[in-house]
């Protein structure tokens, strides 16, 4: 049994709140010079421009990319071999979330009751996914995320009659409603099967990827690309100033479900993608 | 892309009805701070008769909460938060006086008809380069609503801010001119594996360049 104490992990999150929200990560800059190459409109190529000058902005002077710094989204894999020691865990996560948005200068964007609505002060507490794994590891990824994106995602439960064609339907419609809202070019999320709050966590998850790295299964992958090219031919475009990319990529995420059920998630991402994973 | 217009606040009639829907333009003077809660007291403050905290008549109010600055940074990260949240507030704060706005995304057809009629503007900045658009602010004072964290409402000073009309007073919505420049049919819409997915998309220019 190793031993591990949770001030590691307290350190770890505060660090990746900070380096996630101030850093673009590597394949969201390729994705971002990409698409900024192959746009053909004007507006939104001058729009493009500016997001990578950004990039370069808060990286060289280590401030956030975007005000809306995040609710804190941390999933933990625990390997079943380590002994956490010296504290409670999930408070340990908030202590990391809580020092990472005082040093980096991060907002704090959480209210303590969905209808009282006053600030925490401190962007705590953090929304924790933790799962029990093989191994005497423990992987951390902090995926902070914005506001204007996530409430431009959906759950719906589909008979399984829709299938496959029914879901495309559905994704594509929904980005096109979602408009300028979520900050064009997104990731989008798409969770297909599981249960009601399943399916949600899958759409989620599927944002952890690297952007446009296909999903294993080549039935999921080619699907993916269906939906991507039907949502670029929306016109939508960066920002919404009409172009021929809305979406960096679709990454779907899938699991087996009910005989009665088809759920379905969508959950998009801003063009300020951010996620960090380290193993400890 | 139409030239870039300069404009300087406060905003009048004639400023904004020589702006129309695709125009870049860039933002000199004062401008306010106020996002959903901000909004929400300005509207109770209208309510029962009160003087508003900031004459925001012939103002623009700047949807955004920014983030805390570091020392040095006259404000933080400081980019637009989207629009439509503010929409049921926003036609009473126009019929007030209020002239501008920006922000991001849709807006519903009554903050667009209530533009029109009160000779109003709105204008998107670009959505998530809070850290460039924060170059922008020289200085940033509180003026109320200090309890509500970074949605507070605060007096800006901007110079050349870049922004691009969306809704002018004409009646004119770039988001729908733009989409329906860009929009292709189903028809022009391939899905073959004809580029390295790593590429993350793609799209057939034409019908008939092999793709089907």
């Amino acid at each position: 049994m190793r031993e591990l104490s949770v001030q590691e992990i307290t350190e770890a999150v505060s660090k990746m709140c900070i380096s996630a929200n101030c850093q673009a990560s590597e394949d969201l800059v390729r994705a971002t010079e990409q698409t900024n190459a192959d746009e053909q409109s004007p507006a939104a190529k001058d729009a493009l421009l500016t997001i990578r000058e950004n990039q370069r902005v808060a990286a060289a002077e280590q401030i956030a990319m975007c005000q809306d710094t995040g609710l804190a989204v941390i999933f933990l894999e625990i390997g079943q071999e380590v002994h956490l020691t010296g504290g409670d865990l999930e408070e340990a996560i908030h202590a990391g979330v809580r020092k990472g948005y005082a040093d980096g200068y991060l907002r704090k964007s959480v209210v303590a009751d969905p209808l009282r609505r006053k600030n925490t002060g401190d962007n705590t507490p953090a929304i924790i996914h933790t799962r029990m794994v093989p191994g005497d590891k423990v992987v951390i990824t902090v995926a902070p995320k914005g506001g204007g994106s996530e409430n431009m995602s959906t759950v719906k439960m589909f008979p399984p009659s829709a299938g496959r064609e029914g879901i495309i339907r559905f994704v594509v419609d929904w980005v096109k409603q979602a408009g300028a809202n979520p900050c064009p070019p997104t990731v989008v999320g798409v969770g297909i099967g599981g249960t009601f709050e399943k399916v949600a966590y899958l759409a989620k998850r599927a944002l952890l990827r690297p952007i446009g790295q296909p999903h294993t299964d080549a039935y999921y992958a080619e699907m993916e690309q269906e939906i991507l090219a039907k949502i670029n031919a929306l016109g939508i475009g960066a920002q919404g100033f009409g172009g021929t990319i809305t979406s960096f990529a679709v990454h779907i995420e899938v699991h087996p479900c009910h005989i009665a059920s088809l759920p379905l998630a969508v959950n998009l991402n801003c063009h300020v993608s951010r996620h960090e994973t380290v193993r400890i | 892309m139409s030239e870039i217009k300069r404009i300087t606040t406060p905003l009048t009639d004639a400023i904004v009805e020589g702006l129309h829907a695709g125009d870049s333009v860039l933002i000199t003077g004062v401008i306010y701070t106020g996002r959903d809660l901000a909004h929400a007291r300005l509207i109770e403050a209208l309510d029962r008769g009160e003087t508003l905290p900031a004459d925001l008549r012939g103002q623009i109010i700047y949807y955004v909460g920014p983030a805390p600055a570091k020392p040095g940074y006259a404000i933080g990260p400081a980019g637009p938060t989207t629009s439509y949240r503010m929409d049921a507030y926003t036609p009473r704060l126009l019929d007030y006086g209020l002239k501008g706005m920006i922000g991001k995304g849709n807006r519903t057809p009554e903050v667009i008809e209530s533009m029109k009629k009160n000779k109003a503007v709105y204008f998107a900045a670009i959505g998530g380069a809070a850290a460039v658009i924060a170059k922008c602010i020289k200085k940033a004072d509180m003026v109320a609503y200090e309890d509500l964290g970074p949605e507070a409402l605060q007096r800006l000073e901007v110079v050349d801010m870049p922004a691009t009309v969306v809704n002018d007073c004409h009646g004119n919505d770039l988001y729908v001119e733009g989409m329906a420049r860009y929009a292709r049919t189903a028809a022009h819409v391939c899905s073959c594996p004809t580029r390295p997915v790593s590429a993350g998309y793609h799209l057939s220019p034409r019908q008939g360049d092999g793709c089907r």
